[in-house]
């Protein structure tokens, strides 16, 4: 078990590292000088087209852009390694706290909405599988198939004219307090929830046919025992994985999701910078949900290693 | 389960595929395709699609570009058959006109992205070793990026624009395409008609694309068809967010970007490019579900 935590956790850390280069060559890819390009973003105030060549130097001058590339990218990373991305170009705030001040607001709604994501998936999924080729089993499968083919963005704006706009039943936009989270959770959890319905719906009809059911069922357990306790626990296994994929596809979704419901976050601070040429923001909003992704792709195989140790020698 | 398909759908005799004459292998597939009702479904729609697409400038009644401040904002109506948007623009014109868009985006993000992460499986699985390693070291790299955070890295190096999408969808693309061809070529390369190959002095380039590639190649038309549709989401979600197209042009998700203001009056404008993007997705999901369940068991045959 060891070895294998080990063997992974090795394999992580080129990823990373290679992660890190990828991110802090960005500003240097983009076609142009680096301060000019910032400073051309026009962003949150000052600033906009022609900067001045005192700005541009000043900017050149504080961010080292002035030394050589590998020199500037070892002391990017150690810097980053340390908790210190830089500064935004536009406000001046440590880019660390702006991430600090939006992170929870998003951590909220990949929580919330990986949540409906799984009870709303598991549920229907289950439900399909007991009664597979019916009516509920067609339903299912066909909201599953419905909800992976809705854009993200557009379900949301759905959802605000209905239960906004013309009901008046919940705020549209904002953040802060749990009536503000349902919509914007709701629209993140429902294309994965589509997803891990359909993988609990297999994944189930496969268990429920094993002998150990049978076996179950012949013990005279009750159907519910029989299959929550018994046939869920084995067909979630492949579940979990799926869950840790969506988890990134869901921090990734947060963006899309928090311009539509105007809600505060890493999603939309990133937006903005992007806009704004703000590249120490970019950078290390892309630096830290890349590396928030990798770990929780480690944590979920190790957890799956655990609950189904023949992957372990493989 | 084998023997129920060969005799069912192949010619007389099991053999290897390629020793089957491509016109029976090809009988065989569109007999099977036909009776796959997902795939045939995917397909009528997406023909439907292209059609639209291709004719726009047939079927949109008005130019979906030049605003028209007489008919701001109204409904749904004989004339407007999806209403106008707040300069008056004609919805309906522009959806059709995003179809071509759309369906542009995505052939040329997936052609891009199936090339570079066909060659590169195809390199990492033949010659292994160090090769395989730096190559799929690389694939773990851009796997790190959720979602579309990698395809909007490469907009944010790139600039906006449709253009830098189909690019930065098409990079995002490459890894899935490079896993799935890997895989397929691992075991393609234990197969019999290798060894006889090899036996007989064929060099390693002529094996790799006379035996291996057409062999691996099911799996990358069905990841493709399905890849199709994640890219035109990709793409309309970027525009949405102002990274992709670039206004007036008549792409469905900056529509989407653009009636989100105005959502209370016009429920119209928010509703039909949206329809429209479901509509394209799911037929080629549909199309790509039945592809993969119409080649996969040929798959298994070998």
């Amino acid at each position: 078990m060891a070895a294998y935590a080990l063997r992974r956790l090795l394999a992580a850390i080129p990823v990373l590292l290679g992660v890190s280069v990828l991110v802090f060559s960005m500003l240097h890819l983009t076609p142009g000088d680096p301060a000019t390009l910032m400073l051309s973003g026009g962003g949150g105030g000052g600033g906009g087209a022609g900067a001045s060549a005192e700005a541009i130097e000043e900017l050149r001058r504080s961010m080292g852009l002035d030394r050589p590339i590998w020199k500037q990218y070892l002391r990017w990373i150690s810097n980053a390694l340390r908790g210190d991305l830089g500064r935004s170009i536009w406000s001046n705030q440590t880019v660390t706290s702006m991430i600090a001040e939006q992170l929870p607001s998003t951590i909220q709604l990949t929580v919330a909405g990986l949540s409906v994501a799984v009870v709303l998936g598991v549920v229907l999924g289950v439900v399909a599988a007991l009664r597979p080729h019916s009516w509920l089993d067609t339903v299912t499968m066909a909201f599953a198939s419905l909800g992976v083919a809705m854009p993200g963005f557009w379900v949301g704006l759905l959802l605000i004219f209905f239960f906004s706009l013309h009901l008046g039943w919940l705020p549209a936009t904002g953040s802060g307090g749990f009536s503000r989270l349902i919509l914007p959770a709701a629209t993140l959890g429902l294309e994965a929830s589509a997803i891990i319905a359909r993988l609990v719906r297999s994944s189930m009809l496969e268990v429920l046919r094993q002998e150990f059911v049978t076996t179950a069922r012949a013990k005279g357990l009750r159907e519910f025992k029989v299959v929550v306790h018994h046939a869920l626990r084995n067909a979630l296994i492949p579940v979990v994985t799926v869950v840790g994929l969506q988890f990134g596809a869901l921090l990734s979704g947060t963006v899309i999701i928090e311009t539509v419901f105007a809600r505060q976050g890493i999603g939309r601070l990133a937006i903005t910078a992007i806009n704004g040429k703000d590249f120490p923001v970019v950078q290390g909003i892309v630096l830290l949900v890349a590396t928030i992704y990798v770990i929780a792709n480690l944590a979920v195989d190790l957890l799956y290693s655990i609950l189904d140790p023949r992957i372990r020698y493989s | 389960m084998t023997e129920a398909h060969a005799v069912e759908t192949t010619p007389i005799g099991s053999s290897s595929p390629l020793t089957r004459n491509p016109q029976s292998r090809l009988r065989s597939f569109s007999r099977r395709f036909f009776r796959n009702s997902s795939a045939v479904t995917g397909a009528i729609v997406l023909g439907l699609l292209i059609l639209v697409a291709l004719l726009a400038p047939v079927i949109a009644p008005y130019d979906p570009v030049v605003p028209n401040p007489r008919h701001r904002t109204s409904p749904p109506s004989r004339e407007h058959l999806m209403g106008t948007d707040n300069l008056g623009r004609d919805v309906f014109s522009a959806v059709v006109y995003g179809a071509r868009l759309s369906l542009r985006v995505g052939l040329i993000s997936i052609g891009i992205g199936a090339t570079i992460g066909t060659m590169l499986g195809l390199l990492a699985a033949y010659y292994e070793g160090w090769v395989d390693t730096i190559i799929m070291r690389g694939i773990d790299i851009l796997l790190a990026f959720p979602g579309i955070l990698l395809a909007i890295v490469f907009v944010t190096i790139l600039g906006p624009g449709l253009s830098n999408v189909m690019i930065a969808v098409g990079i995002a693309s490459v890894p899935r395409f490079t896993r799935v061809v890997r895989g397929a070529v691992l075991s393609l390369k234990q197969g019999v008609h290798v060894e006889a190959a090899r036996s007989i002095g064929a060099s390693n380039l002529r094996i790799m694309f006379l035996h291996i590639l057409p062999n691996s190649l099911p799996p990358v038309i069905v990841m493709a068809t399905l890849g199709t549709a994640t890219a035109i989401l990709s793409a309309a979600g970027l525009s949405f967010l102002g990274l992709g197209a670039q206004p007036p042009t008549p792409e469905w998700g900056a529509m989407l970007s653009n009636a989100r203001t105005y959502l209370r009056d016009a429920w119209w404008w928010a509703t039909f490019p949206g329809l429209a993007i479901m509509v394209t997705v799911l037929a080629m999901n549909l199309l790509g579900d039945g592809l993969r369940d119409v080649l996969d068991p040929r798959l298994r045959e070998r």
